[in-house]
C-alpha cells in the first residue's frame, strides 16, 4: 500500500452539487417508475388510463422513459460524475458555480418534461420527445457539464486519468453530438417542429441516437461509476488496466454502427441493416471486457459479498449488464429479430438492462454515496438487503413474463393454417399476453416498493446526518515503485 | 436501382467499415500479448487507495471477440453491407420477399381459387368457405369492423342490416374490391352555428327522439335545401333512395355510425366527415375477395 501520511492541498471538495443530485435521483427514480407503473397497469387494465387524455399511454410512455432515464439515470450520472472526476483529480470542481447551474437548468428540463409530455407535445422521437425549446436547454445545461467535467480534468493534480473519468467523458462528448445531429428540426411554432430529415433517413438517424443514448447515456456513463464504485467498495484493485483500455476504444467505436438494428426488415438498404448487424454482435465481446473488469475485480474478496448489501447491488447489476448485452447482439440477429421484433420481448431485454443494469449500479453507487456526503453512516443496512431482494425479485418477474410474453406473441403472430391464413387474431395474442402482463406489473410493484424503502433510508440518513463542506483534498498518494 | 448517389459513399463505407475491423484487429493483436506476470498493479493510485492491476486480457475473451470479427467478415462477404457490393449470395430483402410470396401463392393459390366459380349466396352457406372467410376477416378487417365484425365508432356494424352502399352479396364484393369513400362536407359554414343546431335538431326528431319542436321545425327547412341531395327527402339515406355510390346514411334508424348524442350529431354537421374503406382488389386479390364478400353476407344472412 501507499504512504498513508496524507498531504491535504488547502482546497475542499464541492459536495454541494453531488448532494443535490444524489438526492434526486433517488426523487426522480420514483417518479419515473410511478409512471410507470401507471402505465404498465393501464396494459393490464385499460380503465387505468380513466379517460383523461393527459393519462393515456400514448403521453405518460415518453414521460416515463424520460423521467427513469433522464432524471433518475442522469442524475445519478451527474452525482457520481461530479463526485468521481474530484476525487480521482484530486481537485475541486472546475466552476462550481456552473455545476450549479447544470443542476437547475437539469431540472428546469425535467419540470418542463413533465408538464409537455402529458400535454401532448412531442417531436415523435422515441427518447427525444421533448419540443424545439427543451431541446436548447439541454443543449446549453450539456456544454456546461461538459465544461465543468473537463475543466476539472484540465486542472487533476495526477497524471494519469482514472479510467472511469475516460468513460465518463466519452459519455458526455457522444451525448452531446448525439443529441445535437438528431434534434436537428425545423420549428413552425414554440410548441412544435419537424425533423429536419425526411423518409427512412429520419429513421436511420433516430435509430444511431437511439441505439447510442443507450450505448453512451445508460451504458458508458454507468460503466464510470461501477469503475469507480466496484473498486472502492471491494477494497480491490480493478482487475486489467489493459482489458479496460482495449473495451473503451472498442465499445466505443462498435456501438456507433449498431442503430440499423432497430429497422431490421424496413425501408432501411440491405447494406446498411447488414453492416447494423455484423457490428452489433462484434459488440458482444467489448460490453463483456467491461462486465470481466467489474466482476473480477471482486475475485480474492468474494466473501465481502456476504455482508455487504452495497456490493451486492454492485456486483448483480454487472452481471445483467452482461446477460443484456449478449441478449443484445442475439436480438440484432436478423432471423431471431424477425421473431422479437415489436414483440415485448423488446420491453423485456429494455428493462433487464435497464434495471437490472443501470438502477442496480445507480442505486448501489447512491448507497454508497450518501454516508460520505452527509458525514454519517447508512442508518440501516438491514433496509438495503431488503431493498436487494425485493428489487431483485421484481426484476426476475418483469424479465421472464416479457420473455415468454414477446416469445408467444412472436410465434403466434406468425403461425398459419394449412390455408396459408393466419392462424391467430391479433387480439388472441393480446389475450394470450394479459396475464403476463399482470405479472410485469407485479415485478413493478416490487421494484418501485424498494425505492420506496430507499427513500426511507436515504431520508433518515440524511437527518442523522450533516452536509459536509470541507472534505479536503488530499494530495495525489505517492505510487510505490514497481 | 442504387442506394448510393456515387461510387465515392460506396467506396467510402467500405472503407470506414472495412477499416473500423481491421482496427479492431490491430487493437487486440497490440494488446493480446501475455506479458507481465498476473497481479500486478501498474503502480498509479487514486483518491487514496484506488489501484489497477495490469492482467493480461482473458484469452477467452479474446477467442470471443474473434469468432465475432470473423462472423461479421463472413457475413459481409455473403450478404450486401460493404457499399454497393452485394454479396457471394445475392440476397436481398425484395427478391427474398418476392420468392416467398411466390411460394405462397403456388402453395394456397388453389384453395382460394377453387371458390372463385361458386355463387356467392351458395357460397355463404359453405362452413368451410365460411371457416376461410373468417379467418381471413380477422386478419383484415377487424382492426376497424371489429372481429365480432359489429363495427366501431366510424366503422360499421356489418351485422345490422343497415347498409350505406348495399347488402347484395355482389355490392358488398363491389365495396371490398374497389373501396368505398364517403364525404360529407361541413356544413358550419353555409349554416351558422344556429343552423347547425336547428338542423340536428330536425336529424335527430328523424328517429323520433325528443327534441326541441321549433328548433326542428327550422331545421327542417334546412334540411330539405342542404341535406335532401344525398340523405333524400325522406331522410332514409341514399342507399333506400337509390342514390348510387354515395353512402349517405339512413337518419331515420336511430344507428349512428359516428355517435348519436346530440354534441356528437352537431359535430358531424358542423365538421363534416370522411369515411374511408380501402380497395382491397390489389392487395388480397380476387379468390380472398370472393371468400370475404360471401363471410361478409353471411354475417346478416345466415339465417335466411
Amino acid at each position: 500500500m501507499t504512504d498513508q501520511t496524507m498531504i491535504n492541498t488547502g482546497e475542499v471538495y464541492d459536495y454541494s452539487v453531488v448532494r443535490k443530485f444524489a438526492i434526486m435521483t433517488v426523487v426522480l427514480g420514483i417518479v419515473g417508475m410511478l409512471v410507470g407503473l401507471l402505465i404498465a397497469s393501464q396494459l393490464a387494465w385499460p380503465v387505468m388510463n380513466f379517460d383523461i387524455p393527459w393519462l393515456t399511454f400514448g403521453r405518460l410512455r415518453p414521460l416515463h422513459t424520460n423521467s427513469v432515464i433522464f432524471g433518475f439515470g442522469g442524475c445519478a450520472l451527474f452525482a457520481t460524475s461530479y463526485y468521481v472526476v474530484q476525487r480521482t483529480c484530486h481537485t475541486r470542481l472546475f466552476s462550481p458555480a456552473l455545476a450549479e447551474f447544470t443542476f437547475w437548468g437539469w431540472m428546469l428540463i425535467i419540470v418542463l418534461a413533465v408538464i409537455t409530455l402529458p400535454m401532448g407535445y412531442t417531436t415523435s422521437k422515441e427518447y427525444a420527445e421533448l419540443e424545439w425549446p427543451i431541446d436548447i436547454l439541454i443543449t446549453i445545461v450539456w456544454v456546461a457539464y461538459a465544461v465543468v467535467f473537463f475543466g476539472t480534468i484540465a486542472k487533476r493534480r495526477v497524471k494519469h486519468i482514472y479510467v472511469a473519468n475516460w468513460f465518463f467523458g466519452a459519455f458526455i462528448l457522444t451525448i452531446a453530438l448525439l443529441h445535437v445531429v438528431n434534434s436537428a428540426e425545423i420549428p413552425v411554432s414554440l410548441t412544435k417542429s419537424y425533423s429536419a430529415y425526411a423518409g427512412v433517413q429520419d429513421a436511420m438517424v433516430q435509430w444511431w441516437y437511439g441505439h447510442n443514448a443507450v450505448g453512451f447515456f445508460l451504458t458508458a456513463g454507468f460503466l464510470g461509476i461501477m469503475y469507480y464504485f466496484i473498486p472502492k467498495q471491494a477494497g480491490r484493485p480493478v482487475y486489467s488496466y489493459r482489458l479496460s483500455v482495449v473495451h473503451f476504444w472498442a465499445l466505443a467505436f462498435t456501438y456507433m454502427w449498431a442503430g440499423p438494428h432497430h429497422l431490421h426488415y424496413t425501408a432501411l438498404p440491405d447494406w446498411t441493416q447488414s453492416l447494423g448487424m455484423a457490428f452489433s454482435l462484434i459488440l458482444l465481446a467489448p460490453s463483456w471486457g467491461g462486465m470481466i473488469n467489474g466482476i473480477m475485480t471482486l475475485s480474492g474478496a468474494w466473501y465481502k459479498l456476504r455482508d455487504d448489501p452495497i456490493l451486492k447491488f454492485l456486483i448483480v447489476s454487472v452481471s445483467f449488464y452482461g446477460m443484456s448485452t449478449f441478449e443484445g447482439p442475439m436480438m440484432a440477429i436478423k432471423t431471431v429479430n424477425a421473431l422479437s421484433h415489436y414483440t415485448d420481448w423488446t420491453i423485456g431485454h429494455v428493462h433487464s438492462g435497464a434495471l437490472g443494469w443501470v438502477a442496480m449500479v445507480s442505486i448501489g453507487a447512491i448507497y454508497a454515496l450518501i454516508p460520505k456526503l452527509f458525514n454519517t453512516e447508512i442508518y440501516s443496512k438491514k433496509l438495503i438487503e431488503i431493498h436487494f431482494w425485493i428489487a431483485t425479485l421484481g426484476i426476475v418477474l418483469y424479465i421472464t413474463a416479457m420473455w415468454i410474453a414477446g416469445i408467444m406473441e412472436g410465434l403466434m403472430w406468425r403461425a398459419v393454417n394449412s390455408d396459408g391464413t393466419l392462424t391467430y387474431s391479433f387480439v388472441e395474442s393480446v389475450q394470450a399476453v394479459h396475464p403476463f402482463y399482470i405479472v410485469r406489473f407485479g415485478g413493478g410493484v416490487l421494484f418501485l416498493s424498494g425505492m420506496l424503502i430507499m427513500a426511507y433510508n436515504v431520508f433518515k440518513t440524511v437527518a442523522k446526518g450533516k452536509a459536509v463542506n470541507d472534505a479536503p483534498v488530499p494530495m495525489p498518494a505517492m505510487a510505490a515503485a514497481h | 436501382m442504387s442506394d448510393f448517389t456515387s461510387q465515392f459513399w460506396s467506396w467510402y463505407i467500405i472503407a470506414i467499415a472495412g477499416g473500423g475491423i481491421i482496427w479492431l484487429f490491430i487493437l487486440l493483436r497490440g494488446n493480446s500479448k501475455t506479458t507481465g506476470k498476473v497481479g500486478v498493479p501498474t503502480g498509479h493510485v487514486w483518491d487514496d487507495n484506488l489501484e489497477e492491476l495490469n492482467n493480461p486480457l482473458p484469452r477467452w475473451w479474446l477467442i470471443l471477440f474473434y469468432i465475432t470479427m470473423f462472423f461479421a467478415i463472413g457475413y459481409l462477404i455473403l450478404y450486401p453491407g460493404m457499399g454497393s457490393y452485394k454479396g457471394l449470395l445475392n440476397w436481398s430483402e425484395t427478391s427474398a420477399y418476392n420468392s416467398e410470396i411466390k411460394a405462397a401463392k403456388a402453395q394456397y393459390g388453389p384453395l382460394f381459387d377453387k371458390y372463385l366459380k361458386e355463387n356467392l349466396v351458395v357460397l355463404s352457406k359453405d362452413k368451410k368457405a365460411n371457416k376461410i372467410g373468417e379467418r381471413l376477416f380477422v386478419t383484415y378487417c377487424a382492426v376497424c369492423h371489429g372481429s365480432d365484425a359489429r363495427g366501431a365508432r366510424g366503422f360499421p356494424n356489418l351485422r345490422d342490416h343497415d347498409w350505406l352502399y348495399g347488402g347484395e352479396a355482389k355490392t358488398i364484393q363491389t365495396t371490398i374490391l374497389n373501396g368505398r369513400q364517403a364525404a360529407m362536407p361541413a356544413w358550419e359554414g353555409a349554416l351558422g352555428k344556429e343552423g347547425v343546431n336547428q338542423v340536428a335538431n330536425y336529424v335527430m326528431s328523424l328517429s323520433g327522439r325528443k327534441v326541441n319542436e321549433k328548433l326542428a321545425a327550422q331545421g327542417k327547412k334546412k334540411f330539405a335545401m342542404y341535406c335532401v341531395a344525398c340523405h333524400g327527402s325522406n331522410g332514409k339515406g341514399s342507399y333506400l333512395n337509390h342514390i348510387p355510390g354515395m353512402g349517405a346514411p339512413n337518419l331515420t334508424d336511430n344507428i349512428w355510425l359516428y355517435g348519436g348524442s346530440p354534441r356528437t350529431i352537431k359535430q358531424t354537421i358542423a365538421k363534416g366527415r370522411n369515411g374511408k374503406m380501402p380497395a382491397h382488389k390489389d392487395f388480397l386479390g380476387k379468390a380472398k375477395v370472393h371468400l370475404l364478400a360471401a363471410y361478409v353476407y353471411s354475417l346478416s344472412n345466415s339465417s335466411q
